[in-house]
């Protein structure tokens, strides 16, 4: 009885030479470089040379007086932060439980990237802007801030203007703008940030915080439980429909300061949302760690949607700067037809670590991960997602788009595992690899494990590169090799960028191509 | 139009040109037919600008300019077109959203206004019917799961739809049944103009059945060794290309 095969239904095809897909525990790997029609040097090389250097187009940075922990952390640090903020008592004894767990944790080694060791004595834990303000119309946000905002290209003018969507403007820790509130307040909506839900809805923030991602659930996330400043909160009461996507802007800002964001989004039966979050960070010399944590609970026939574009400052060519990214993301789908959707575009860091995971543990609950990863210069991602089948006739869709150009490293890396009691699960996953010019990396670790013999898994892997000759063919069609590459890279994140809120897919698009940017041509 | 004068092209170190002398003007359909890897297809990609080949010597003018100093897309928007004797697919960037965005480039260089959606349909509905080609097609995404008859089609309608002045074929005949060799023939035929020209390479005399040429030249050895009217062809198709060969051999040595 113990012995209950695994049953899997592979469905695997791969476009390019040397690779092998393994399905139980299995390694694809691609190295363009050892790609033998690569090896050719071509005019190419030169074209995509250049158009790998483009440079970060949001590099700027703001000058607000910071009102900074000193750099380190310990104990007094963490009674520092909690107070500054004013938190109640409860939530500090969780900071410090977390802290003191973290001590006894090793930074993890197994992931797919490699940067020198962080020295979590150097980081700046707290920093605020010294300006408070209690805030009722954009007139009293800092005007320095507000043209940062207009340099991004996202205005809260304009983003105010833009109908349906409240903007919780979290900067340098600290919110300093929140909009649209009445609107939301009316539908019974709770969205502020986290500090103001720790002091206005302790009960919520008690019951769930924790709940999805426990303190002690990995070396980042705990982490962030000991420290995390500020980030948003959600609450949609029963059966109410969000009645506008909700958006928040991230932005590293001060000099050292860590980003420990803390999300957390609840939706209680039949309640249902969408939740857009997206960031630039302006150029900057050292490495900054950023270790956000996502928690989110979808109660019966509830529906979260959570999208994200993500564009920290990625480091120079020489990959010195960039912002680390570590993030847990995780989604309890715990009522039965509950539906949880995660979407992300990818094309910032240095480093991106960062599993939108789905724990599927309602009957009939879905769970979906639709990923675009750009990796250029020497930016490392390993990304993926985890679909946990627990409850009967769960299902879920993963489909991966990873991009790899200049010396980028992009892994994929997906778990998808049926318990025993989870009859009739289903999985489709997709992976696809796109390499773009011949020093990039590729690779793919897709973990299955099933438990249940009722379960049917289908998985999908290809991976292809822009070749010379869809770029010939472009040009001699009277299209620059820059437009070009645009399109054919667009097109191969379609089926991602569909899943994006409208005013989204565009900015996502915009942002591929200030990401692909360089003179070409 | 077009001026080809002692071209020399290499790839990898192999010359495969060796001094190619060719005069196109507007109005004229030329024929450059050869055997096998006597450099037809290289002269086709040279001209429209494939990197892969280095032009050693010569030079190529192009409406009175150096063709060979424009980049590919330049030279696509001048008005050289090369219809692909293998065209690429390109997965998830659907026919129209690839044409559409073509168009405009090409337009906007010329300095005409940009296509709008409505417009660019009208056009693709005129335009289409020139080859017979299923517009249903053209919401795929470009060349995948067409078939070879369709490919090569595709390539004559875009050629179409983009007006070139100067229309290189690159073995266009190849792979089509009689019927689709009719339509795409019929569809070139159409677009002769006194403004346009065309090369057309070929490897068999068949398609100069249906695109009557103004000029053959049979291309052997990276040279053209013999120039002619259509019935060059005729007597290249009875002769073999052996004939000719042992022809400017004879010519050479005397």
């Amino acid at each position: 009885m113990n012995n209950i095969p695994h049953r899997t239904a592979t469905n695997s095809k791969t476009q390019t030479q040397n690779s092998e897909l393994r399905t139980q525990n299995s390694v694809l790997s691609t190295q363009n470089s050892e790609l033998p029609h690569m090896s050719r040097a071509t005019p190419e090389t030169d074209t995509l040379q250049q158009w790998e250097q483009s440079t970060y187009k949001y590099g700027f940075y703001t000058d607000i007086e910071a009102d900074a922990a000193p750099p380190g952390l310990s104990e007094e640090i963490i009674r520092f932060i909690s107070a500054k903020k004013e938190e109640p008592e409860w939530m500090l004894e969780w900071r410090l439980k977390a802290y003191r767990h973290w001590l006894t944790m090793e930074e993890p080694e197994w992931h797919n990237v490699h940067y020198p060791p962080i020295d979590y004595q150097s980081i700046i834990y707290y920093s605020a802007p010294k300006k408070k303000p209690q805030l009722d119309s954009l007139d009293e946000v800092d005007p320095e801030l507000l043209r940062t905002y207009e340099k991004l290209g996202i205005p809260l003018e304009e983003q105010k203007m833009l109908a349906g969507v409240a903007v919780d403007a979290v900067f340098d820790s600290v919110s300093v703008a929140t909009t649209f509130k009445e609107t939301l307040a009316e539908a019974g909506v709770i969205f502020c940030s986290m500090s103001e839900a720790v002091r206005e809805h302790p009960e919520l923030v008690r019951k769930y915080l924790g709940s999805v991602v426990p303190y002690s659930d990995n070396y980042f996330a705990t982490l962030n439980s000991a420290v995390f400043t500020d980030g948003s909160f959600v609450y949609i009461p029963k059966g109410v429909k969000c009645p506008m996507e909700l958006s928040t802007y991230f932005r590293i800002n001060a000099m050292n300061t860590g980003q420990f964001e803390r999300t957390l989004i609840v939706a209680e039966e039949g309640a249902s949302v969408s939740y857009l979050e997206g960031c630039t960070a302006p150029m900057r010399d050292e490495n900054q760690l950023h270790a956000a944590v996502v928690e989110l609970v979808a109660m019966d026939d509830a529906s979260i949607k959570y999208s994200t574009i993500q564009n920290w400052y990625p480091g120079d060519e020489n990959g010195v700067g960039g912002i680390y990214n570590f993030v847990t993301k995780r989604g309890k789908a715990l009522g039965k037809r509950s539906h949880i959707s995660w979407t992300q575009v990818e094309t910032g860091s240095a480093i991106t670590w960062k599993y939108p995971s789905c724990i599927l543990i309602g009957d009939d609950s879905v769970g979906e991960f639709y990923s675009v990863a750009l990796t250029n210069r020497r930016q490392q991602a390993d990304t993926g997602t985890k679909m946990v089948h627990i409850g009967k006739n769960t299902r879920s869709t993963i489909v991966s788009k990873g991009i790899s150009a200049g010396r980028g490293q992009n892994t994929y890396r997906g778990l998808v595992r049926v318990n025993k009691g989870a009859q009739g699960a289903r999985n489709f996953t997709q992976c696809d690899s796109m390499l773009i010019g011949d020093r990039c990396g590729a690779h793919t670790f897709p973990y299955i494990e099933v438990k249940n013999p009722t379960a049917k898994l289908e998985h999908e892997a290809t991976t292809s590169k822009i070749g010379e000759d869809q770029l010939f063919y472009c040009n001699q069609r009277g299209l620059s090799t820059e437009d070009a590459v645009n399109m054919i890279v667009n097109g191969f994140c379609k089926e991602v960028f569909r899943e994006l809120p409208m005013e989204f897919a565009v900015e996502a698009q915009k942002l591929l191509e200030v990401s692909l940017e360089g003179s070409v041509g | 139009m077009l001026e080809i004068r002692n071209l020399h092209a290499s790839v990898d170190g192999n010359e495969i040109l060796r001094g190619v002398n060719l005069t196109v003007n507007a109005g004229e359909v030329h024929s450059i037919m050869g055997p096998n890897g006597s450099g037809k297809s290289t002269l086709a990609q040279v001209l429209a600008g494939r990197e892969d080949y280095e032009v050693t010597e010569g030079e190529v003018i192009y409406k009175g300019r150096d063709l060979l100093e424009m980049e590919p897309d330049e030279r696509a928007c001048e008005g050289v077109f090369l219809a692909f004797q293998y065209p690429v697919e390109i997965p998830g960037v659907s026919m129209n959203y690839f044409l559409r965005a073509a168009l405009n480039s090409v337009r906007r260089h010329r300095g005409e206004k940009e296509l709008d959606a409505v417009g660019y349909l009208k056009l693709v509905r005129e335009q289409s019917k020139i080859v017979e080609l299923d517009e249903k097609l053209l919401g795929r995404a470009v060349n995948e799961g067409f078939s070879g008859g369709e490919k090569k089609r595709n390539e004559i309608f875009q050629m179409a739809l983009l007006e070139p002045a100067l229309s290189i074929l690159d073995e266009t005949d190849s792979g089509l049944d009689i019927d689709a060799l009719r339509i795409v023939a019929d569809g070139v035929n159409k677009l002769r103009s006194p403004e346009r020209a065309m090369v057309i390479v070929t490897h068999y005399q068949r398609l100069l059945d249906y695109i009557v040429p103004d000029f053959v030249h049979v291309l052997v050895d990276g040279r053209i060794v013999k120039s002619g009217g259509k019935e060059l062809a005729h007597e290249l198709e009875k002769q073999g290309y052996a004939g000719v060969d042992a022809g400017r051999a004879v010519a050479a040595s005397s």
